[in-house]
């Protein structure tokens, strides 16, 4: 027993060690948290760039979105949290419903464009990712293509399309139809969808992958998932557009921050979302991570539709109102989608 | 135990009746318990046909390369469920592996069949290490008398064999199907839904914790029914050896023409258990850069190991006096505490993690989002995977044994650490592996307990296939089997030296 038992405790001695090292360097300048449902190799950069610049240290958690969410309800008032930042607008939505999100200053969000900010100015857009039609160039030909996303309950798309009914983005694109549509179509649409034999997987880049492996012929999905299949691999038998101008397909969800009403290091907490909304930080998402901006004056990516493209092309919904996700759970289950 | 159980209580009976009746009692729950049961039941029948076999061939028989089958046998327990999916499927398709490299275009496993094979594939370990502990800790000589009895082999194996190894390949049924119940990633990916789905889209698409909560506890209602009747069928059963003198040493059986079928088989169920996923991370290495990401996977390591090695400690320490009680003297009591070890591991982890949460903060805030939470979070989870080889390789433990020492003028701990200790040295092993290499892997709890900043290498792997960057992903997916290899390699080598 005792040699393994030395061995094993030497590396918890070194582990405990570089922890105790990382807790006492992160005691000396002023320091904030964050709860990050966005990825570790995208923060980061952004991160080490803040801290530079500010010299506010960054003590960043990651995990889901949802997760995150979750325990940022539980803990309430004691969290110590001073900002979130989630993969959409939703789980802010659902924060900021419960009461948890800080006013933010007005001059911060002054000159964004009104799809990117919630109404209460509780939090505000990072960046902006539209739903697409995801579909095989091979199998589909151009008289194919749907032109609204209430066309893909069409008998000629039987079998041909893929979902991803537990997946955030889907679950805030049908919130968006709700509020603009009412709970009786949208009920509907999801249930010929059903009838209509649409295939359920796991999420985006499951969709994509089943359009490249065959198993699908369309999937409606996030933009950038197949732009970062491309990355690796340019041949990748994939496309994607958008539908007619204004349709509730092209809705243009987002990635967003917010300030917990319990921080007590509000201003330091305020300068790191100004941070994430300047200009350098904007084309880090345009250019790197194949998102849209939320403001204008950052240069187009070419993989990209122009901004003021995007603006066009996305219905008008005030993200604010996707915050019901229970009634939208409710309407997945009644059409035997969930 | 109790702490989270409360907890979910607490947060059930804030639900409204109605909304609640409607989540409850639709038909759709049926079907996914339905499917949830038909695939638990297929899973456990594939890892036995999968891991007695192989437990067998390296105890009893003169296969060459026993030592390496061994280690190969542990080994698909390092590799984390989505990397098994992703392997399975990235195998067929028309852009697949298969399509790309040899022109043959395979359909993609999916549904039942997909989500039962990347389930067995990583999941029959399980069984294969406590059949193992316990063939190598059976007397011999039983089996000896019974051939001198007239038996034949194959009714040895029935008569003799098979009934010794009950307690064994029960604890690891249970283990497999609790594990079946609660699990999502993989079988998300297989597109096959069953109950776990359910909460799942309640606490990650609508955030809620109510309705969750009661989502958990009818899962945790299905997960005890397999404890239960472990309980029941192993209850009035005894597997020690009560003969004097010292055990027979194990005799292997030459396995003559055999031999090439059983190494084909051997040869078979690695090559999809292990030959995949290393596979499929090794063209994922390649995509990536992962030299470049060394010293943070480094880091990621420590941290991981930091809180992996004293859970799996831990899990030992405490699993060995509740097995001993259980088994030594057995009461309503003893039997219970035993039990509810499985009440920690069938409950759904986020859930569990956010009792640790609501506690915490309100009782110890000072532990809140340390090491020593995070610890004992993953202790209460994995506990049950502690307990069932300690309990396996006691149950062969004479009593006798400490009966003599005692007698002898020790203390009652002494005898127990002189005379059991060493028999139980085994299990031990197993359980800390067993606990070691799924703390490893874990999920929710790291990310809701762990201190801010404690990135382990499975919340590294996870924040980057979560921006759907499998590539970057991969450098830090290795490490978790690289280094969950090792431990495993080490104490296999450590636990051969002591032969």
């Amino acid at each position: 027993m005792l040699s393994i038992t030395r061995r094993i405790v030497c590396v918890v001695m070194l582990a405990s060690l570089s922890v105790a090292a990382f807790a006492a360097a992160s005691a000396e300048a002023e320091e904030i948290t964050l709860y990050s449902g966005r990825g570790e190799s995208l923060v980061d950069p952004l991160i080490r760039r803040f801290e530079s610049e500010s010299g506010i240290r960054v003590r960043v958690r990651y995990a889901g979105t949802a997760e995150l969410a979750v325990l940022l309800a539980e803990e309430g008032e004691r969290t110590p949290a001073d900002l979130f930042w989630g993969q959409d607008a939703g789980a802010l939505g659902s924060l900021a419903a419960a009461g948890l999100l800080a006013e933010l200053p007005t001059q911060l969000v002054d000159g964004i464009p009104d799809i990117y900010v919630s109404t209460t100015a509780q939090w505000v857009a990072t960046s902006g990712r539209a739903r697409v039609l995801a579909y095989s160039p091979e199998r589909v030909s151009a008289e194919e293509q749907p032109a609204s996303v209430f066309d893909l309950t069409k008998p000629r798309y039987r079998s041909r399309v893929g979902w991803a009914p537990t997946n955030g983005s889907f679950q805030a694109f049908v919130t968006a139809m709700r509020v603009a549509y009412g709970e009786e179509l949208t009920l509907q649409w999801l249930r010929d969808m059903r009838a209509n034999d649409t295939q359920v997987y796991r999420n985006n880049t499951a969709l994509v992958e089943a359009i490249a492996a065959g198993e699908i012929d369309f999937t409606i999905t996030n933009n950038y998932y197949l732009l970062r299949f491309l990355a690796n691999d340019p041949d990748y038998p994939v496309e994607q557009r958008f539908f007619e101008d204004r349709d509730i397909g092209n809705l243009v969800n987002v990635a967003s921050v917010g300030v917990l009403r319990s921080s007590n290091r509000f201003d330091a907490a305020v300068r790191f979302v100004e941070f994430l909304l300047s200009p350098e930080a904007q084309r880090y998402f345009t250019d790197t991570v194949n998102e849209y901006p939320v403001i204008a004056e950052v240069p187009p990516n070419a993989a990209l539709e122009s901004f003021q493209r995007l603006l066009l092309a996305s219905p008008r919904i005030d993200l604010d109102s996707l915050e019901d996700l229970q009634g939208t759970l409710e309407l997945l289950r009644q059409s035997g989608a969930l | 135990m109790l702490l989270p159980l409360a907890y979910l209580v607490i947060r059930a009976a804030e639900a409204d009746p109605a909304q609640l009746a409607s989540l409850i009692f639709r038909t759709r729950n049926l079907v996914l318990l339905h499917n949830t049961v038909l695939l638990t039941i297929g899973v456990v029948a594939a890892t036995t046909v999968l891991a007695v076999p192989l437990a067998w061939l390296v105890v009893r028989t003169d296969i060459p390369a026993r030592r390496a089958i061994t280690l190969l046998s542990v080994l698909p327990l390092s590799v984390p469920g989505y990397v098994m999916a992703f392997a399975l499927l990235g195998l067929g398709g028309n852009y697949g592996f298969m399509a790309r490299v040899f022109n043959i275009s395979l359909p993609r496993p999916s549904g039942y069949w997909g989500a039962l094979v990347a389930l067995s594939l990583y999941c029959f370990p399980y069984v294969f290490l406590n059949v193992r502990a316990s063939l190598s800790g059976l007397d011999a000589s039983l089996e000896e008398s019974a051939r001198s009895m007239g038996h034949g082999p194959a009714r040895v194996v029935l008569r003799v064999i098979l009934p010794h190894l009950r307690p064994a390949l029960f604890s690891g049924w249970l283990i497999v199907a609790i594990y079946v119940l609660g699990d999502f990633g993989a079988i998300a990916l297989m597109r096959y839904e069953v109950f776990s789905y359910a909460i799942y889209s309640q606490y990650a698409g609508a955030f809620d914790r109510v309705y969750a909560a009661w989502l958990s506890l009818m899962l945790l209602a299905l997960a005890l029914i397999p404890v239960v009747m472990e309980g029941r069928l192993l209850a009035r059963a005894r597997f020690a050896r009560t003969g004097t003198g010292v055990a027979r040493r194990i005799r292997r059986t030459a396995l003559g023409v055999w031999r090439l079928p059983a190494l084909l088989f051997v040869a078979l169920a690695f090559a999809a258990s292990i030959g995949l996923p290393f596979g499929m991370l090794g063209y994922w290495l390649s995509l990536s850069s992962p030299w470049a990401e060394l010293p943070r996977v480094a880091r990621a390591f420590l941290f991981s190991a930091g809180a992996a090695a004293p859970a799996a400690m831990a899990a030992v320490f405490i699993a060995v006096p509740l097995a001993y009680l259980r088994v030594r003297y057995p009461s309503a009591l003893s039997r219970a505490t035993e039990r509810i070890v499985y009440v920690g591991y069938a409950l759904p982890p986020l859930a569990l993690a956010l009792a640790m949460v609501f506690f915490s903060l309100r009782a110890a805030r000072p532990l809140y989002q340390s090491l020593p939470l995070l610890v004992a979070a993953y202790v209460i989870s994995f506990l049950a995977l502690a307990t069932g080889p300690i309990r396996a390789a006691l149950l062969q433990a004479p009593r006798r044994l400490e009966e003599a020492a005692r007698s002898l003028g020790l203390s009652p701990l002494a005898a127990f650490v002189r005379t059991v200790v060493p028999l139980l040295r085994r299990g031990m092993l197993a359980s800390m592996v067993l606990v070691f290499v799924i703390t490893m892997k874990e999920l929710p709890i790291t990310f809701l307990l762990a201190p801010t900043g404690y990135t382990t290498l499975s919340v590294a792997v996870f924040s980057r296939t979560s921006e759907a960057l499998l590539a970057e992903a991969a450098p830090y997916a290795a490490a978790i089997v690289l280094f969950s290899s090792l431990f495993v390699g080490l104490l296999l080598r450590y636990e051969g030296r002591g032969e």
